[in-house]
Formats: C-alpha cells, structure tokens, sequence
C-alpha cells in the first residue's frame, strides 16, 4: 500500500512540476510550487514507513516549515516588484485595519 | 526493478529537468523556484539512500533559508537577467572541454558502494564498530562530525562567521531604530490571517529548533540544521510583522555578539581541552570519565555551531532587507 | 486486521484525492479555480494519507510527530493560499468568467 501511496504522489508532483513550467500567470507557478512542497512532505513522510525508518518524519516536518516560510517570502518579493494595480477597489473599500 | 529503483531514475529525471530550466530561464525569480526545487529532489534523494542526517541538512539549508536570501537577494537586483554582450561560444567549448575530462577521470574512481572501495576498509568499519563504545551516541554522523572529525566543523564554522563578516561589510552596517527613512519591510497589514497565523505556529517552530539542537545526538539533526530553523522562524517574524518590530525583538549589536559568541564557544572547548594537557578538541579530559566527557563536548560543540549559524544567517537576511528599504525609499 | 484495512482505504482514498487535485491544477481554465483543486485537496489529501500512517505505527513518538505534521499542515496551507489568492487579486487578476451564450453574434 506504501508503494500504491507513494506512486500516487509522485504522479501528482509530476503534474504540478508541469503546471509550473506551463502556467501563465506568475501565480500559478507559485501555487503550483506550493503544492509540490506539501507533496513532498508527504511523500517523506511514506517512503519512511516504506523503508521502515520513522526518523525521516523529522525531515517532514522541517520541508513542511521550510514550505510555508518560502512562500511567505515569496508574497513579501511580489509586494515589491509588483505594485498593486488595485488602487481604485482598494480606495473603495477603505483602510483594512 | 524494485520501487526503490524507480523512484531513483524518476528523481534524477526531475533534476535533470530542473538544471535544464534553471540554465535556459532568463527570469531569475523562476532560477530561484527552480533551485529550491532542485535542492528539495536533492534532499528526497538524499532520503532514498537512506542518509538521513545529510536530507535533513539539503532540506532546511539549500531549500529553504538559500531560497529566501536569495529572494531577498532579487529585491535588489532586479527581476530578469542582462541579455549577455558576449559571444557563449568560447565559454562553451571551454565547459565542454573540462566537463569530459573531469567524466574521464571518474572512470578510475570504484564503483558506487563498491565494497572494496578505500574508504569501506579503513574509515569506515573503524567508525562503525567502535563509535558507540568510544564516544557513547547512537547517531554515528554526529560523533564523526563532531568528535572525530571537530576540526573540520570548527572549520565549518568559522567559514560561516567569515560569510557573515564579508556581507556585513560589503553592505553596511545599518544603525538599529534610528533611522530617518521610513522602513519599507513594513508589516503586512492587509494579510490579517497570515499574521494571525505566523503568531501561533512561531513558537512551536522555535521549540522544534530546540528539539533538533539536543536531539541530534539520537536521530537526524545537530547545530547546523537547528540554527538554520532558528534562523527561519526569526525570518518569517521579520517578514510577516516589519524589520523593525523584528529589530526591536533581536538587537543588530546582539546578533553580532552572538555570531562571535559561537565561534568562540567552539574555541574554548578546544582550549581547555588543551589546558588539560591532551591535544585541541580531545574530549575526553572535559569530564571525570572519557564517555561523558564526549557527550559534554559534543553538546557544547554543536551549541556553539547552532548559535554561530543562527546569527549568521539572520544579520545576513537583516542587511539585505535594510537595503531594500534605502533603495525602495517611501512606501511599497 | 481490521486497522490494516482502514489504514489501506485511507492511504489509497487520500493518494487518489492527491492525484485529482493535481489533474485539476492541470485542467482547470483559470488560476482561482486552480487554487481551489489545489488547497481543498492538499488539506483532505494530506489528512487521509497521514490517518492512514498513524494507524500504521505503534509508537508514541512517531504518531505525535506525524500528528504535528498534519496540524501543521491544516493550519499553513490555507493560509497561504489565503494569502496568494489575495494577493493575486489585488494585483489586478480578475477571475475568468464564460461568455454567455447568445450575447456574441460569433
């Protein structure tokens, strides 16, 4: 069953792997790296069981950090080379506090 | 074909792929995805072989806190690359050339995992037989690491300071909260649940850092790992709540202070060991009893890696993103 | 025998849910609609596949560490697509929309 999970996750990174190349907008490269991430986590987390050794949980769980904090920094880099362009709904909508 | 095989050739297709697109792509930013991904196949690999201790150090340094300086780094730099001005021709054949002999000369290195390679028959069997008896921890990368081969570390470790010392005054020193200019890593303001959020999970993030710091005499982990999740989690503060609520929390003078405290720690315990009469880093003489004199040793040692790293790699991220807010001026 | 069992359905429920959600970031017409295939199925997914690993060990250690990755993940994957998703919007990525039928003389 390991093998039958892990295969799954694999195609699935393969599919983002392509969305990330193909995806036109900025932001489907980026969600599409995302999900990568999470997929990695995950599939650390099987190929420990399938291997028999628990102690790749605790690399798990560093990409799972790692994965969050990187595409954390990812939105603060936009928010510089990107202005946003929203100026008129943002007016609209009032200040956000 | 066992399955173990097949996800070695699928994972070294991906990263062949991966190179191509890094060296093809003219947005840096999409180089900058892509060499985290890289390093993140690197570090699946690295668990495929079973390596544990290596995938965990590839995960944390080269996927992650490499992927946000450099990040940082494009703030600066701008987005696309410079169409080059120069013919590649000569450039190639030259990469061409050295490319071959260096596949060349691999042809006389043993087979992979050969069992009579050099280093199965004298290093290896030594560590593997007699690291638990002589140094007392079941990881056996952390007593060679850090006992058998703490030179090198200390190395290590004082290659790291001298990368914070070089960044530090290639870029300037930048004087704490008193600056006139209007700091533009401002808080995200308009990203209520992302701060919410960063809030709760900071602290758990720190505990686990805690957690690799001390545990890696017993499974994956040690120094540098531990301060490169420290690192981390002080970088999402910065960049979730503002440079300079960060600096408020962590002083610029007391990241300095720690970077040398570090190195200096490593130091000491070679030097007492040294003024207890054995040779630099023995850490034998540093207890009653050689077994626990090691464990004491490799503690302190791995500490000093694990501050050393930690403020390193934040004073690093805090010069680069100050001199985004002098080049970014008023408000983003 | 019988947590073998529910152990093998969640691991493979989860694994195919991992592979919808990855055929409709590939198929799906826009970046919003993307993100949703994306995050919906990445916090379900992940919650399967991780049931169906704890059900499989024995210790302690291991089922509170692998309880933590499945915490964390539930709580950081929305937020960030949460968080991209605003930040698409604002800068300036409309979601696209099908031309009705019967307006366009096409």
């Amino acid at each position: 069953m390991f093998t039958a999970a892990s295969a799954a996750i694999l195609i699935s990174m393969l599919l983002a792997l392509g969305r990330a190349f193909i995806g036109p907008t900025l932001y489907d490269r980026i969600l599409s790296v995302n999900m990568f991430g999470t997929k990695t986590v995950l599939l650390i987390a099987v190929l420990g069981f399938l291997m028999g050794r628990p102690d790749f949980l605790d690399i798990a769980i560093v990409y799972s950090l790692i994965n969050f904090i990187g595409i954390v920094a990812i939105l603060r880099f936009f928010e510089y080379t990107q202005p946003s362009k929203d100026n008129v709904t943002r007016a609209d909508e009032g200040e956000h506090e | 074909m066992t399955i173990e095989f097949l996800i070695d050739i699928i994972i070294l297709g991906f990263l062949v792929i991966t190179a191509v697109g890094i060296a093809v792509s003219k947005d840096l930013f999409a180089s900058v995805m892509l060499a985290g991904i890289y390093s993140l196949l690197s570090a699946v690999f690295f668990v495929v072989m079973d390596a544990v201790d290596v995938a965990f150090t590839e995960a944390s340094v080269g996927a992650g806190i490499s992927t946000i300086l450099m990040l940082s780094t494009l703030t600066l730099t701008g987005q696309f690359e410079d169409p080059s001005r120069h013919n590649k021709t000569l450039g190639f054949v030259v990469v061409f050339i050295t490319g071959s002999l260096l596949i060349f000369g691999t042809t006389d290195m043993p087979i992979f995992g050969d069992a009579l390679a050099p280093v199965q028959l004298h290093l290896a069997p030594h560590f593997i037989e007699n690291s638990y008896a002589e140094v007392g921890m079941p990881n056996i990368v952390t007593s060679v690491l850090a006992s058998y081969r703490g030179y090198d570390t200390f190395g290590e470790t004082v290659v790291i300071f001298t990368a914070g010392i070089g960044v530090l005054t290639l870029l300037g020193f930048s004087s704490g909260g008193s600056t006139p200019l209007v700091s533009v890593v401002a808080p995200m303001h308009q990203h209520k649940i992302l701060r919410v959020v960063s809030k709760m999970l900071i602290p758990p993030i720190l505990i686990f850092a805690l957690y690799v710091q001390f545990h890696g005499d017993y499974g994956p982990g040690g120094g540098f790992q531990a301060g490169v999740i420290f690192a981390a989690a002080i970088i999402l503060y910065a960049m979730v709540f503002g440079l300079d609520t960060a600096r408020k929390v962590i002083n610029q003078s007391v990241i300095q202070i720690l970077s040398a405290l570090g190195v200096l720690l490593y130091g000491s315990v070679g030097l007492v060991s040294f003024l207890n009469g054995k040779n630099f880093l023995d850490y034998s003489v540093l207890a009653h009893d050689p077994l626990h004199g090691q464990h004491y040793g490799i503690l302190l040692v791995e500490l000093g890696v694990g501050i050393t790293v930690t403020a390193v790699m934040v004073s690093i991220f805090f010069t680069f993103a100050s001199r985004v807010d002098k080049e970014h001026g008023g408000n983003a | 025998m019988i947590i073998d069992i529910i152990s093998w359905f969640c691991l493979l429920v989860g694994g195919f849910l991992c592979i919808s959600g990855a055929v409709g970031i590939f198929r799906f017409p826009d970046f919003f609609s993307r993100m949703h295939a994306a995050s919906v199925t990445d916090s379900l997914g992940s919650g399967l596949i991780i049931l169906g690993l704890v059900l499989q060990s024995s210790e302690w250690l291991v089922i509170s560490k692998l309880v933590f990755i499945q915490i964390f993940i539930f709580l950081t994957s929305p937020t960030s697509s949460h968080a991209l998703a605003k930040a698409a919007l604002h800068s300036g990525l409309r979601p696209w929309t099908k031309p009705v039928a019967g307006r366009d003389d096409r």
